[in-house]
């Protein structure tokens, strides 16, 4: 239940709120995602090229490149950095694969307290499971289309 | 005698004594001088920060009770709150004192509901020293309201900061210490504001509107 009920709404009281926030500084934000998710995704290709490199290929070397993109934001969220970077990067950090590893390892290591079963395993999905539900949801959907169309 | 919402109270209880914990953040701020303790370390030598904002309430606690001159014997109930599900740092700071609880939940106005009513309580001699106390701790909130602490999101400019810290007072009936004359019940009031990053914009007009 989210409680909105439209009777109550004050129009009046939520423009004067918006235009006393401060202003949101979209320039400055999108050129930091932009370096920073440029800079992230440079480093997948980087990694790609050492497994090219090292001989793999095709699936392999998708599955391999992204293993370790995974681990680094994991690693990166159990340090205690990578919501450091989120900070400043925005989007640049959430849209590579790093940051859905980010959304799966936060949730996990501040339920931890709640015990292993019901505070790590059952909450670790708080944040991804939307991800989850809705990617699935519309790969199903594009599925479907390119079966009929 | 009430006058619209608010009541006043002729039989005079006043603030005994009061002791106030902040955290690192908190310090650095315009009101951390007045705090009797100040945290360099927000996990207060516990192993989770719920047991730190219990920790943190208890002490705040035992030290109004001290700073008045007050033994744990001497206070008659203690009315208190939080932010966490079923109040659990009040009632978990509360299971060390040897006197009755009474819980509040009020999210921003917890404090000032307790001290309302623990002045109703002294005023109406239905007990002679309450204690009105509160905490709450900026990690835990974190994660009761919006995303866990590791998750990297961007805060919006006008997010807003929840206190890392506890405070508590004794409300008595002796003729010392800040007077309580008067107290007003607030209304709930909701304008529509939808964004949990922003809850002065929320809490605003339940000030302004208090109404007769």
């Amino acid at each position: 239940m989210t409680g909105k009920s439209s009777e109550n709404v004050n129009y009046n009281y939520l423009r004067y709120v918006k235009t006393q926030d401060p202003p949101t500084q979209h320039f400055k934000n999108c050129a930091a995602a932009f370096g920073v998710g440029g800079l992230i995704c440079c480093i997948g290709q980087f990694i790609r090229y050492m497994f090219e490199f090292a001989g793999l290929s095709g699936d392999e070397l998708a599955g391999a490149t992204s293993i370790v993109l995974i681990f680094l934001g994991c690693f990166l969220t159990g340090l205690g950095v990578y919501d450091r970077i989120g900070r400043y990067a925005g989007a640049g950090s959430i849209v590579p694969i790093t940051g859905f590893a980010n959304s799966v390892t936060s949730p996990a290591i501040e339920f931890k307290t709640e015990g292993w079963i019901y505070g790590m395993a059952a909450k670790m999905f708080t944040v991804a499971g939307a991800i989850i539900v809705f990617g699935v949801f519309s790969g199903v959907l594009v599925g479907l289309i390119y079966l009929f169309v | 005698m009430k006058k619209g919402n608010t009541v006043f109270f002729n039989n005079c209880p006043r603030i005994a004594s009061f002791a106030a914990v902040c955290g690192s953040k908190e310090k650095e701020g315009v009101l951390g001088s007045y705090a009797d303790i100040t945290l360099d370390d927000d996990m207060f030598e516990e192993s989770t920060f719920e047991k730190a904002e219990c920790k943190m309430l208890s002490t705040a606690i035992s030290l109004a009770i001290e700073k008045g001159g007050f033994t744990e014997k001497d206070i008659d109930v203690i009315l208190s709150g939080d932010l966490l599900n079923q109040i659990i740092s009040a009632s978990f700071a509360a299971r060390k004192f040897n006197f009755p609880f009474l819980g509040v939940y009020s999210a921003c106005s917890t404090m000032s509901e307790s001290m309302l009513l623990g002045a109703m309580l002294v005023n109406s001699d239905y007990a002679k020293r309450v204690i009105a106390a509160t905490g709450s701790h900026f990690a835990s909130a974190e994660r009761q309201y919006r995303y866990p602490l590791e998750l990297g999101c961007t805060r919006p400019p006008q997010a807003q900061w929840t206190v890392t810290g506890a405070g508590g007072c004794v409300i008595y009936d002796g003729d010392k210490g800040v007077k309580i004359v008067n107290g007003t019940m607030g209304k709930v009031c909701d304008f529509g504001v939808t964004d949990v990053n922003n809850m002065g914009a929320a809490m605003a007009p339940a000030v302004a509107i208090i109404g007769p």
